[in-house]
């Protein structure tokens, strides 16, 4: 015979949904409890106190108004992204390209540097560049919603694909257009006629990009919850057969909200290049096409949710960062403090979602 | 009772999904060598309660004995342990597997496909089943299928069946075949299940009904000392009615004209051949055919989502002005002033969003109104209102996810926006799967009263009895042709059983 | 053309190694239903733990006993890509997270543990170049048969690999076995397609998930080990491994779902990741390598394409691929 079965202890239970503020609670005890945990780690590598830590960190992301206002550069950048790509994955459509949309946005930007610089006014390399880099994004964000649309190619995979091709692009042209020969860089473009790079907004070298996000943010906001396109896109990433039954051309909806997804990533790039750096390379992007991955996610792809994810992670990046620099570590030491809390971020959605119930006490024993 | 001895007993089986209470102290008694039919409106908790003792579901509260020894079933397995097998009414199978794999998946010991193929083969001799074991289940049929569930419970020397409504996809010849084999199997010593809505199926099959009323149980009968009205009346819990109203067509014009419609599928299959019928406005057209005779893909090349491969279909508008509708897609269709209400088979999948809110699953309809860029939900919330308050839609509120909803609630809430449309044309298909008698009645009323209103509707419907009261004209498809189009008023039974089953019928049109 | 082929393709399998190890784990794992996007951190693990246990037994001052000197960073490897495994379990099993985002997270974190361990190894012995070297344990695990050298052209295309090269193969082809001969394999497939069913049909979905989960990434994990020890020949320098692991994912839509044609295909992918060395260039027109570099992805694109477009019931990624379950879901 079989043997003797036994309630299990607990099993789990699916919530009928939690109201919002205890669900924001759960989330901000779990990135308490990854914070406590990062700082633990910290200790235990560098054997400062715990305290410090948080100290550094904190010095690291506001110690000082430049600090600030790269941090708040970085956010920008990071929020950017993940609002280009939240509109894919209200889709479910799973864009992980924003890595190669960014950098063929930087690298067309780039190329009008390079090429317009000494045949056109300022103003038009600049019109040139705008125009150029949100069409090279939006390009790249087409050619995967393409093979999607028409023959459900793997969506995850072709983007991932697409960013290897950006990638050996830009390796291509920093050796065609490397200085000086053999260097392996671009080094800075234009830097005596500073043609081609972005205005300065009311004198800081840091708003250009930070008024931007925040009128993207608007926009994706509005663009997602109050327009006809946006409830297009949620209705097919619900359920594509209803989208067909009312009419709506799920083709046409995938390959225009991936023009809109690479268009806003092409900016990035001209951000980026244009703006920022001043130059191009393969790592300009520097993984913040998979982080916003995350970083839309966390937001349960709200972009006004995004502001406070992108902020979280840039600051510890940014503070973690300062730990390494201070105490001699390698840089990747943040990627593991992001990781920690990313971890900790998803795994937390579970007690949203469910609750576990655990067996009651009988007054007598089942055992038989 | 009658010195039987259960195989099961439930005691006070409590079993709550969030906020709702899904079965609430039941207690229940299967007996050997009977067939019980579990009877009930949905959301009665039917399913659920058998769901527990096939270990889907854990119970809250309460005790389960089997064969008179308290027992934790913790998961399907313990299930099986114990000898109690499932056919569900969404079949547990894998697609890209044979019969005979998925029939042996869970068994232990070495895997020999051989040896379990013979075994298989011998069930199917015994009890007279018709499947190839090597047969992949994405090409079968829905009673193929059904027959591979069977034999999965046969082969696993179950001694306690439970069947979830195991005729709804059946034709009247197939369900008489599975109610021989579960005779069989009963007089064999076997305790079964049926959870079903027909009540004519109960009346012909089972020895004993209990009946559950929103998750409590209300008691049982045996089958031959009661009748059909005393049975409904106790699930619903008062008394109802059951006659379907049919009113005569007022000034009928032709509507729609199909013509030598032709369609084959991704793979090539004929699934239409030279289909062609007139559906009259004021007027209800059934069809009747044995599940994927065509009936989904005419209904769909109808409503534009369908490729044909010739023929057309023509709108025929009141002064006779005829307009092609193939080739045009489902919003080039509705542009031209023409619309089609379509119900489709697969209500959550195709037709309404799980996860939005009555509120925005009305705006699909509405969205692309006005020049605005952006969507206006007032009237949707408007609308959402008016179907909740006309059609009884049990919610907790407009701004609930339509999947919290039970089946017989998502159905209205979907007829109820295709209604709201005020269409010239109604397609609907398996419009009351899975509903119970009330919710049921309350469709059939909303047709009849489009009908009454000059709308064309075509309706789709799997219980012949329904077609035949519901119906004005009767139009029988078989493997893709038209078998025959007969008059709902005359018509019986056997001959559109007949004609549903029998290739290259004679065409006679009524 | 011969003496191009006998150089060529000995390389390629070396190259290839790797990919054949992380597709092998990654088809375990995605026949689970579990898409594991975090394979590329978790071969970084693999290979860091395996050149962390190397380094310190290396350090130790004892004398370097053949044997532990292999079994030492295996040991590591192995228990370091489990716990990887684990972590990816346990959220997306366990606590049913978005697989896509746990596995990004995973990736970002193991290749962050890779460069930072690395990195601080790198410290600790203070060398002048950014890497660290572990010849004499390499020197064990790249040993290739003793008379593969006899054999001529022969024998170096078909017997001069380590040890680590052919187990590659042989579980490549043991998985193969498993997931379409036994009943083992035949629960597994079931469980990718529908866990549904597989859990009514008795089969424990989540010990299904978690097994097939961790032994991918102990699998994968070695194709790390495999590229530290003996392709770069036991030197560790950060982010050297580079995109292989998303390579390695890519193949196994490339071979859809079949571990054995991996074997070949992951060939085929080393022949065209070193091509570009093979391509005459010219000494002016050194940006043109850049471009050839190019070719595996543009070729895994255009493959992704063409089995989409071809598209076979049976060569479908499992059904529920992606996809949480619970079983109590309405």
């Amino acid at each position: 015979m079989h043997e003797k079965h036994r309630e299990p202890l607990f099993h789990i239970v699916k919530r009928d949904g939690l109201p919002w503020y205890r669900s924001l609670m759960i989330r901000f005890v779990a990135i308490l409890i990854a914070l406590v945990f990062c700082g633990i780690i910290t200790t235990i590598t560098t054997g400062i106190n715990p305290l410090e830590v948080y100290g550094t960190m904190i010095t690291g992301a506001f110690g000082t108004s430049r600090k600030i206002w790269i941090t708040l550069q970085n956010i920008s950048i990071l929020l950017l992204i993940s609002l280009a790509l939240t509109p894919a994955f209200r889709m479910r459509f799973w864009n992980i390209g924003g890595e190669g949309q960014v950098l063929i946005g930087g690298l067309t930007a780039a190329a009008c540097m390079i090429c317009l610089g000494n045949k056109l006014p300022n103003a038009l390399v600049i019109l040139c560049m705008i125009i150029t880099s949100i069409a090279a994004g939006a390009v790249w964000g087409f050619i995967p919603a393409f093979f999607k649309a028409k023959w459900n190619t793997n969506e995850t995979l072709s983007t991932l694909m697409m960013n290897y091709i950006a990638t050996q692009l830009v390796a291509f042209y920093t050796v065609v257009w490397e200085v000086p020969k053999g260097s392996g860089k671009i080094g800075i473009i234009n830097q005596d006629s500073n043609i081609g790079w972005l205005p300065q907004v009311f004198g800081s070298k840091y708003l250009l990009s930070i008024i931007v996000a925040v009128v993207i943010t608007i926009f994706m906001w509005i663009y997602l919850y109050y327009s006809k396109q946006g409830y297009e896109i949620s209705v097919v990433g619900e359920s594509e057969k209803t989208a067909r039954y009312v009419g709506i051309k799920v083709e046409k909806v995938i390959i225009r909200t991936m023009l809109l997804s690479g268009a806003i990533c092409g900016l990035v790039g001209l951000l980026l290049v244009g703006f920022i750096n001043h130059t191009v390379t393969t790592t300009i992007a520097g993984g913040q096409g998979f982080t916003a991955v995350l970083v839309s996610w966390m937001s349960k792809f709200n972009p006004l949710s995004m502001i406070f994810s992108s902020s979280l992670i840039i600051f510890m990046n940014r503070g973690a960062g300062e730990i390494s620099t201070n105490f001699g570590l390698n840089q990747s030491f943040a990627d593991i403090l992001t990781g920690i809390i990313l971890f900790f971020i998803i795994g937390c959605e579970f007690f949203i979602s469910y609750k576990l119930s655990f067996r009651k006490k009988k007054g007598k024993e089942e055992e038989a | 009772m009658d010195g039987k001895t259960a195989a099961v007993t439930l005691k006070n089986i409590t079993k709550t999904f969030g906020s709702t209470v899904a079965n609430d102290k039941v207690s229940l008694e299967i007996n050997k060598g009977e067939i019980l039919s579990l009877l009930g409106e949905n959301g009665s908790g039917k399913t659920t309660l058998m769901n527990m003792l096939s270990g889907i579901y854990f119970p809250d509260e309460g005790q389960i004995f089997i064969n008179g020894k308290e027992e934790v079933i913790r998961s399907p397995k313990d299930a099986f342990d114990l000898g109690i097998g499932m056919v569900h009414q969404h079949f547990k199978l894998i697609d890209v597997l044979t019969a005979t794999e998925n029939i042996i998946l869970g068994l232990k010991g070495k895997l020999n496909i051989k040896a379990a193929t013979k075994k298989i083969q011998e069930i199917c001799d015994k009890y007279g089943f018709e499947i190839d074991p090597n047969q992949k289940i994405y090409d079968m049929t829905v009673s193929q299928k059904q027959t591979v569930e069977i034999v999965k419970v046969l082969y696993r020397g179950a001694d306690i069946l439970i069947l979830d409504e195991p005729t709804a996809v059946l034709t009247p010849q197939e369900t008489e075949k599975l109610f021989a084999v579960l005779r069989k199997m009963r007089d064999d010593g076997k305790a079964i299940v049926i959870i079903t809505h027909k009540m004519h199926e109960v009346e012909s099959l089972s020895d004993r009904v209990a009946v559950l009323r929103k998750g409590a149980y209300v008691g049982d009968m045996v089958t031959k000392e009661t009748n059909v009205t005393e049975m409904t009346n106790m699930m619903v819990g008062r008394s109802v009615t059951l006659n379907i109203e049919r009113p005569d067509p007022v000034d009928p014009k032709p509507r729609i004209e199909v013509k030598n419609l032709t369609v084959r599928n991704e793979e090539g299959v004929v699934k239409l051949e030279d289909v062609s019928f007139t559906a009259n406005s004021g007027e209800i057209l059934g069809i009747a055919g044995i599940s994927g005779c065509g009936q989904k893909e005419l209904l769909e090349a109808i409503a534009g989502l369908q490729v044909t491969e010739s023929g057309h279909v023509y709108y025929i508008e009141d002064n006779g002005e005829k307009e092609e509708l193939l080739g045009k897609d489902p919003l080039a269709i509705a542009e031209m002033g023409v619309t089609l209400s379509f119900v489709p088979e697969d209500r959550l999948g195709m037709g309404l969003l799980g996860n939005m809110d009555l509120t925005d699953n009305m705006l699909l309809r509405s969205f692309r109104k006005g020049h605005s860029l952006f969507t206006d939900k007032k009237e949707p919330k408007h609308l959402a209102e008016k179907v909740v308050d006309d059609l009884e839609v049990v919610t907790p509120s407009i701004s609930t996810p339509v999947r919290k909803l039970s089946g017989g609630n998502v159905q209205k809430v979907l007829v109820g926006r295709e209604i709201a449309a005020a269409p010239k044309v109604l397609l609907t298909a398996y419009a009351v799967r899975g509903l119970d008698i009330n919710s049921s009645y309350a469709i059939y009323d909303l047709i009849n009263q489009q009908k009454k209103e000059g709308v064309a509707v075509i309706f789709v419907g799997e219980d012949l009895d329904v077609l035949l009261e519901l119906s004005d004209r009767i139009l029988v498809l078989c493997g893709g042709k038209v078998n025959g189009i007969l008059d709902g008023r005359t018509a019986d039974k056997n001959e559109v059983g007949m004609l549903m089953t029998r290739m290259g019928g004679t065409q006679d049109n009524a | 053309m011969f003496g191009f082929l006998m150089n060529f393709i000995p390389r390629a399998v070396v190259q290839g190694i790797p990919l054949l190890y992380g597709s092998t784990g990654e088809i375990i794992t995605q026949k689970s239903g579990n898409l594991n996007l975090g394979i590329p951190g978790v071969m970084y693990v693999g290979a860091i733990s395996g050149v962390i246990g190397a380094f310190f037994y290396e350090n130790s001052g004892a004398a370097i006993n053949p044997f532990l000197a292999v079994l030492i960073p295996l040991l590591c490897c192995l228990i370091g890509s489990l716990l990887m495994g684990l972590l990816y379990c346990f959220l997306t099993v366990s606590l049913r997270a978005n697989q896509n985002v746990t596995g990004l997270a995973l990736t970002t974190f193991g290749v962050g543990f890779g460069n930072f361990f690395g990195g601080s190894l790198i410290k600790l012995v203070n060398s002048d170049v950014p890497s660290i070297a572990l010849s004499t344990t390499s020197s064990y695990f790249s040993k290739s048969l003793p008379f593969a050298s006899k054999l001529g052209g022969f024998g170096k295309i078909f017997f001069s690999y380590s040890f680590l090269a052919y187990l590659a193969i042989i579980i490549a082809f043991v998985a193969s076995y498993v997931l379409n001969r036994t009943r083992a394999g035949l629960h597994l497939r079931a469980v990718g397609e529908n866990p549904n069913t597989a859990d009514a049909a008795g089969i424990n979905v989540t010990k299904y998930k978690y097994v097939a989960t961790c032994v991918g990434c102990m699998i994968a994990g070695l194709g790390g080990l495999y590229y530290v020890m003996d392709y770069a020949c036991g030197v560790w320098s950060n982010d050297a491994f580079g995109d292989r692991g998303w390579l390695a994912i890519a193949l196994v839509i490339f071979t859809i779902w079949r571990p054995n044609l991996s074997v070949l295909a992951s060939f085929l992918f080393g022949g065209l990741y070193i091509l570009y060395l093979y391509i005459p260039t010219g000494m002016d027109h050194m940006e043109y390598q850049e471009i050839y570099k190019m070719i595996p992805y543009v070729v895994t694109l255009v493959v992704l394409v063409i089995t989409s477009m071809r598209s076979k019931r049976e060569n479908q990624p499992p059904a529920s691929l992606g996809l949480p379950y619970f079983r109590e879901e309405r």
